[in-house]
């Protein structure tokens, strides 16, 4: 296969030259946002590869015994523990002399809460490994249940009737350790994703990607409007598409019309009861929280950097 | 040769190679890990773990071992680490003790369960609560169940070559199967014995290179590791790990039996002293056998025939082995270094009644619990233990060596 740069992406010379390698048949849900990402993900990126998952939907519905989705290396071990895994992945090349790229695929749940101390520790020993969060903003393959990552407002089996408190941000934890490269994306935005994960692979040292993820299923939404989901969520200044390198920050996408975010909440039954009278002031509350991060991180656009916090 | 800061960093950096040489049990593990070469090391510092881990990372600094050394952030990425590695296709190493062990549990039948046999060097170390960093064999007995051979060694060049041989044995391929090496946390940690090392290049024909079945890194041939498994296949490939614990025993039989070719010293599964004509039997594991020798000594002194049988062995248990040995005795007492806290004894007692059920005879068996902490064992409690055995008064769950009932501090009216 050619040698790929980070230049502009363009899909139909993608879809020519790529090898689809996570096979049809799995048993994601219609809809998710996990395998979209995933194909994208590897498109882009260069083989050799070896993957490694957390525990979660996209691990459990790809590598079903005795079948497999997986046309690359692929290891599942744990749910809390993928980035010492891919830790101990990269080593291995690494003694072997072997020339292997590292990418990690988990959800938010083994990302924000049960695996951030494992991420931390491979951020911080510097491993060149690419980690992929696909961010369905709770923990779907359980059944509905709110994460570190569950926005506030958003109704899961565990916040009946709306979560309280705002979420983690996880870009701004990543950053503090002074990764190399750090960036936000959606599948919807294809040649951004790509673009960004050729970079990714590119620095010397660990990498970052915080990929939004519809759940149709837990976001109580339509699945063939997964892909708008995630433009609405850019456009609506919820999920902005930026990226970090070195501590520069730079938006890669400014909305020439900015949608409303009850136009993006308005589509999803988990924030169905924002719309009812007595959920006004939590809908308010949501949308302060929303202006409040894309005016900051705006301003740390123009501040040139302070990538951490 | 000198190597830089080996003054300050103890024998085993000296060249250890004239034998014998003086060294820990901590510093005979690294001594041997680094001749086993194995590609990745990871591991999280613990006491009385610890000074491995500073070892290994100094050999590693000064190109003694070409290995990577991750110092990660938590014994459970330690071990997930250590998988990740040997699914990728090197030997992979780490070390710990008590918290640290139970930290890693999560991951403990993953690695059995995916075949992967890398070594873990356990430090015996009590669990908490009350904390304390001494010597029992709580830690590594939790997890006895969790699909990993397991041995018990009482002196430093035991550790040595079990390192060494239990390699050997993991990594065959009739096995492929995780291994713990135990050794007594203080007693064998950080007490000096002398140490005959092999020569590196006999460590290196002896063990040869590690050859996974499967590698991540073969793109060519793109494996997946770890996959979901439900009812149709579970409980086969379960099954298939105990077939392998099963065949363990054989194996390691043959592994014993190429070491002793090329040290001229021989590890049986079980050890046993004073044996033969004994009328009852102590049996234990680790450094106390030690403590038991000087008690049957005196024993023996005043004619009571009391032989020893030391469990190197855990895991498998060697359930025939050891009946053949006990069979023909009117009584046995074990002695646990830890407790099930199931109302019903030790581990290890538990263990010698199963493997007796089934013989033709019974000898009378009691179970003593001693040593929890790193409390010593005295060999006059280890007469007492034999006494109460003889004379028919115990059954199991006897602690010895206690002091009485524990104060409470401040106690009733104090402050």
């Amino acid at each position: 296969m050619k040698e790929r740069t980070d230049g502009p992406v363009r899909l139909s010379q993608v879809a020519q030259e790529g090898e689809d390698l996570l096979s049809g048949g799995h048993r994601l849900c219609a809809g998710c946002g996990a395998p979209v990402v995933v194909r994208q993900v590897l498109l882009a990126a260069r083989r050799p590869l070896v993957v490694v998952g957390a525990t979660g939907c996209l691990e459990v519905a790809t590598c079903f015994y005795p079948y497999t989705a997986w046309r690359v290396p692929w290891i599942h071990v744990a749910f809390g523990n993928a980035a010492a895994v891919a830790s101990g992945v990269e080593a291995a090349a690494r003694h072997l002399r072997r020339e292997v790229r590292v990418v990690v695929f988990a959800g938010d749940g083994a990302t924000y809460d049960i695996g951030l101390g494992a991420l931390s520790g491979m951020l911080e020993r510097r491993h060149r490994v690419l980690y992929v969060c696909y961010d369905n903003e709770g923990y779907m393959n359980t059944g509905v249940q709110r994460s570190g990552s569950t926005p506030r407002g958003a109704d899961t089996t565990t916040t009946p009737g709306g979560k309280e408190e705002p979420r983690k941000d996880l870009m701004d934890i990543v950053l503090a350790h002074g990764v190399p490269y750090a960036a936000q994306t959606t599948p919807a935005h294809f040649a951004d994703l790509m673009r960004k994960v050729r970079r990714a692979l590119q620095v010397d040292g660990p990498s970052f990607l915080s990929v939004f993820a519809p759940c149709p299923r837990g976001w109580r939404s339509e699945p063939e409007l997964s892909m708008e989901l995630c433009r609405l969520a850019v456009d609506t200044c919820y999920w902005p598409l930026y990226e970090v390198e070195e501590g520069r920050v730079q938006v890669n996408y400014r909305p020439r019309e900015r949608r409303p975010l009850s136009d993006y909440l308005a589509l999803q039954g988990r924030f169905r009861h924002l719309f009812q009278p007595e959920g006004e002031e939590r809908l308010r509350e949501l949308e302060r929280e929303v202006e409040r991060r894309w005016r900051e991180l705006l301003s740390r656009e123009k501040g040139g950097g302070a990538g951490g916090v | 040769m000198t190597v830089a800061g080996t003054r300050e960093r103890g024998p085993a950096v000296r060249e250890a190679l004239a034998p014998p040489v003086a060294v820990t049990g901590n510093e005979a593990v690294a001594v041997a890990v680094r001749q086993a070469r194995p590609g990745v090391i990871a591991a999280y510092p613990i006491t009385p773990q610890t000074d491995i881990v500073q070892y290994l990372a100094h050999f590693c600094r000064e190109g003694m071992l070409k290995a990577v050394f991750l110092p990660v952030e938590s014994e459970h990425s330690a071990l997930s680490a250590v998988i990740g590695a040997a699914a990728a296709g090197v030997r992979a190493v780490s070390a710990t003790s008590s918290q640290g062990l139970l930290h890693m549990a999560e991951l403990l039948p993953i690695a059995s369960g995916m075949r992967l046999p890398v070594l873990l060097a356990v430090v015996n170390r009590a669990l908490s609560a009350p904390l304390n960093i001494h010597c029992d064999h709580s830690d590594s007995l939790f997890v006895r169940d969790a699909g990993w051979l397991q041995l018990y060694c009482a002196s430093v060049q035991e550790v040595y070559d079990t390192v060494l041989l239990s390699l050997r044995w993991a990594e065959d391929p009739r096995v492929r199967l995780p291994v713990m090496v135990c050794q007594d946390g203080f007693f064998l940690s950080h007490c000096a014995e002398n140490l005959e090392v092999l020569p590196d290049e006999e460590v290196s024909s002896f063990l040869g290179d590690y050859r996974p079945e499967v590698s991540l890194l073969d793109s060519e041939h793109p494996a997946s590791f770890g996959a979901m498994d439900l009812q149709d296949w579970y409980l086969e490939h379960r099954q298939e790990v105990s077939s392998a614990m099963r065949r363990a025993f054989g194996v390691y039989l043959e592994a014993a039996e190429e070491f002793f070719r090329l040290t001229g010293r021989y590890w049986p599964p079980v050890e046993t002293y004073a044996l033969d004509d004994a009328r009852f039997g102590v049996v234990v594991m680790g450094t106390a056998a030690g403590t038991v020798r000087a008690a049957i000594e005196r024993m023996r002194k005043r004619g009571l025939l009391v032989g020893l049988l030391r469990v190197r062995l855990y895991r498998p248990f060697p359930r025939e082995l050891l009946a053949g040995f006990l069979e023909p005795l009117e009584g046995v007492a074990v002695l646990d270094r830890a407790d099930t806290l199931s109302g019903f004894g030790g581990p290890l007692f538990l263990e010698v009644a199963a493997s007796l059920y089934g013989a033709r005879r019974h000898p009378r068996l009691g179970g003593f619990v001693y040593g929890l902490g790193g409390r010593e064992l005295r060999p006059e409690e280890v007469e007492r233990a034999v006494e109460e055995v003889r004379r028919g008064e115990v059954f199991s769950g006897r602690y010895l060596g206690l002091r009485g009932a524990a104060r409470r501090y401040p106690g009733p009216g104090g402050r």
